[in-house]
């Protein structure tokens, strides 16, 4: 067995071992499964309490009276309510309104039609979902009323008539003429995932070969090691290994995150039970036309459809976007859920592409920091000592992040083609543009600057960490590193 | 020819000499010494016959050849900073170290089972590293040092930092290995080791040589025609008796008797000294006073600055 697999053996095998591994591939996708299902949690929570928002109408433009006594205009929700109430000033509530378990006061004051202007009073942060939802209703009801006070005939017929809801679908065209369904949305998440993934990758087991090579240093056995293989062999045997401690790691996580994600969706999120595809398949098995799953979402263009203007259209959005048997039975958007859409916009993301690319980033990139932080750990004695050493190797890292997040908006826009090139933040940045589709010449220019990067950065790091893992007591400072670099081999 | 030539080697570290023109020669099976104060370059030197850093100028001949990566399996290092992966088990640490030296697996094995017999260790092979002592760690570190039967073995201090049962333990080892054949290269200032071991040393001062040979020749080198007498008789008739050429540098009384040092002009002969001595007094022993390797090392360092 050659010296270096020795000692990459050693070092994945001593880590994977360690006890610290078993814990954080077990806490790992708690973790995970935390990040996606608390907030999922919490958005589930707010939805189900239930808010009475008390009605001061001035104008009586929003109240009818019924037999059960006067009731507000504006559509109630499942979770928000209105109540109006007549003859209590708006004063009384000032004091000792939470006694009262009214969310807040609507004021609509007498001159509303020209004033266009009312007033929430709460005693807590009103939510944007209440009034917004209170503003958009208000809206709608006084430009009725507006209308209305044209005295039009038939003005509810025309504006049903007038009523259109655009669906706007993003159709990719492929180079081999294909249409392909895309959401940028799930093409934006996917992208997210793929970055931080990799800045995650890249910054964790990046520091673990930091702290590997002080323990050497600290514990003394280098000199030992250093006498029988060279501190380069020492150097890559230790990022290789763990670089391979990660990928485990990784795939435990990942296995072990979708278990974990599957089982408690569908203990506590039931309408989560159903997986993109079964969802598609459920769609497939209605004919265009009609009733769909959802009526929540499609409803209106469902009805639209109904007519022959209509279909007609769709038939020819179809047939432009080259679907064969586009209202045949096929998914078009009208039918399709918002699964179904997922589902299909992960199709315009070539799998091939994404996890050859995914893997060639993933594993370059920390290839590249890997040797960085592994010639700050050499530089130093203890790990407080590394503080001021780390911030040159971390800071492109952030870096990458701000720009993944301005790229994931605009994945052509020069920014992200910037430092989708650059070899310390392409690997992140490339990440995110790579699910939207790249020109090839973009990737391969990215791909052979990183791994130049890579070979040139591990030379000089293997120069830099053959001197420093040698010394001793001294406070080192890059102008120090600069020194070794220039001493003979 | 012997085992390792050291040739006219430089080093220098950011704006100070380490070695300058730094020769030497090791006979195979000797014991060589390599002597010098702290910070003369001694541990500069044993790295780079080990192939740790690199010499700025001059060469390292190894069995005839210039040294190269597949020479370190014939070679055994202990370092003067001492350490093992503390976290790891002994036996475990003990064959990957052995593998990184060049042996299989399953020579490494066989060979570390006698070394953990004689030395008690037995026991100790599933144990961290973190929870032996100090001493145990010690015979751990040298076990891995000599496990590939290495042809040269290069200790750098090696007693500073043992125990003085582990001291013995390795002064016996060393000897042991040199008569089967093993040539060993020591640092050190401790000198009654090497008064004790080494037959060639090397003293090193400021990145320059200072002394070079077989320990021997430099006493001879640095005698001081310095004799003492055990006598019996009156001191005073011995210190008016002595010839002109002869002069008294001190007299003693202990426990066996009397003594006197006497140093002989140049010229003179040890043979006279005794003959005048007879004269005044009855010779009960007579000896040269040999200079110490500290008298030598002290004095040839105080000469250099």
């Amino acid at each position: 067995m050659s010296k270096t697999s020795l000692i990459i053996k050693r070092e994945y095998l001593t880590r994977i071992r360690k006890k610290s591994f078993l814990i954080m591939s077990i806490l790992g996708p708690f973790i995970f499964a935390a990040y996606v299902l608390i907030p999922m949690y919490f958005a589930t929570l707010e939805d189900k309490e239930e808010k009475t928002v008390v009605v001061i109408d001035e104008s009586t433009l929003f109240t009818e009276y019924g037999p059960e006594g006067p009731h507000c205009v504006l559509p109630e929700t499942e979770y928000l309510k209105f109540k109006i109430i007549e003859g209590v000033p708006l004063e009384s509530y000032q004091a000792g309104f939470d006694a009262t378990g009214y969310y807040a006061v609507l004021f609509i004051p007498q001159n509303i039609l020209a004033s266009e202007s009312s007033i929430l009073y709460s005693t807590r942060q009103i939510s944007m979902d209440v009034s917004g939802h209170i503003r958009s209703a208000m809206e709608q009801e006084l430009e009725h009323l507006k209308l209305a006070a044209h005295d039009i005939h038939n003005i509810e017929e025309i504006l049903a008539e007038v009523e259109t809801s655009v669906n706007v679908r993003n159709i990719k065209w492929t180079k081999a003429g294909e249409a392909e369904e895309s959401n940028t949305g799930v093409v934006m998440g996917v992208g997210y995932m793929g970055g931080l993934l990799t800045f995650f990758f890249i910054f964790f087991f990046g520091s673990q070969v930091m702290r590997g090579v002080i323990e050497e240093k600290t514990s003394r056995i280098i000199e030992v090691i250093v006498s029988s293989v060279r501190p380069f062999q020492l150097m890559m045997g230790k990022i290789i290994g763990v670089g391979l401690t990660g990928l485990t790691q990784f795939a435990i996580w990942i296995v072990f995150s979708i278990l974990l994600i599957a089982g408690i969706g569908t203990a506590f999120f039931p309408e989560l039970t159903r997986t993109p595809t079964e969802q598609v398949v459920a769609s497939d098995l209605f004919s265009p036309g009609a009733v769909t799953p959802d009526p929540g979402t499609t409803g209106e263009p469902a009805e639209i459809a109904g007519n022959a203007g209509g279909d007609a259209e769709e038939q020819a959005m179809g047939t432009e976007a080259g679907i064969p048997e586009a209202g045949g039975g096929k998914i078009t958007g009208d039918e399709m859920g918002l699964a179904g859409e997922i589902f299909a916009s992960l199709r315009t993301i070539d799998p091939v592409v994404m996890i050859l690319s995914f893997l060639f980033y993933f594993i370059f990139g920390y290839l590249l920091y890997a040797a960085m932080f592994a010639v700050v750990g050499s530089a130093v004695d203890n790990e407080t000592d590394t503080q001021q050493l780390i911030w040159p190797v971390i800071l492109p890292l952030i870096l990458a992040i701000y720009v993944m997040i301005s790229a994931i908006n605009n994945p052509d826009g020069s920014l992200a083609f910037w430092f989708s090139l650059i070899p310390f933040t392409s690997p992140v940045v490339m990440m995110v543009r790579i699910p939207f589709g790249v020109p090839w010449w973009q990737v391969a220019l990215s791909a052979s600057l990183l791994v130049a990067t890579f070979l040139g950065m591990t030379w000089v790091a293997g120069k830099v960490y053959r001197t420093g893992i040698l010394m001793y007591g001294k406070k080192t400072s890059y102008r120090e590193i600069w020194k070794w670099l220039r001493y003979s081999s | 020819m012997g085992i390792l030539s050291v040739r006219e080697v430089v080093k220098d570290f950011s704006g100070h000499r380490a070695l300058n023109n730094v020769s030497m020669d090791v006979p195979r099976t000797s014991i060589y010494g390599l002597l010098g104060p702290n910070g003369a370059g001694k541990t500069t030197l044993l790295r780079i016959i080990n192939q740790i850093t690199a010499p700025d100028a001059g060469t390292i001949i190894f069995e005839g050849h210039p040294i190269g990566r597949d020479d370190t399996a014939l070679i055994g290092y202990l370092p003067e900073e001492r350490g093992l992966y503390k976290k790891m088990k002994v036996g475990e640490q003990a064959l990957y170290l052995a593998q990184l030296k060049g042996l299989s697996k399953h020579d490494a094995m066989q060979r570390l089972k006698p070394w953990f017999e004689k030395f008690e260790m037995g026991s100790w092979w599933g144990k961290k590293v973190e929870e032996l002592s100090k001493g145990m760690a010690q015979k751990v570190q040298f076990v891995t040092t000599v496990i590939h039967e290495p042809t040269l073995l290069i200790f750098d201090e090696p007693f500073s930092g043992f125990d003085p049962i582990n001291v013995n333990l390795l002064k016996q080892e060393i000897l042991e290995m040199r008569k089967n054949g093993a040539t060993i290269i020591f640092s050190t200032h401790n000198m009654a080791s090497v008064e004790e071991l080494c037959d060639h040393i090397t003293l090193i001062n400021e990145a320059e040589t200072l002394l070079q040979g077989e320990i021997n020749d430099i006493r001879e080198k640095y005698r001081t025609s310095k004799y003492r007498v055990v006598f019996t008789g009156d001191p005073d008739r011995l210190s008016r008796g002595l010839q002109k050429q002869f002069t008294l540098e001190g007299l003693e009384k202990n426990g066996t008797g009397q003594q006197a040092t006497i140093t002989i002009r140049e010229g003179a002969k040890s043979d006279d000294l005794i003959r005048n001595l007879l004269e005044i007094t009855e010779i009960k022993a007579f000896y040269e006073v040999l200079p110490s390797m500290n008298d030598i090392f002290i004095q040839a360092v105080t000469e250099h600055e």
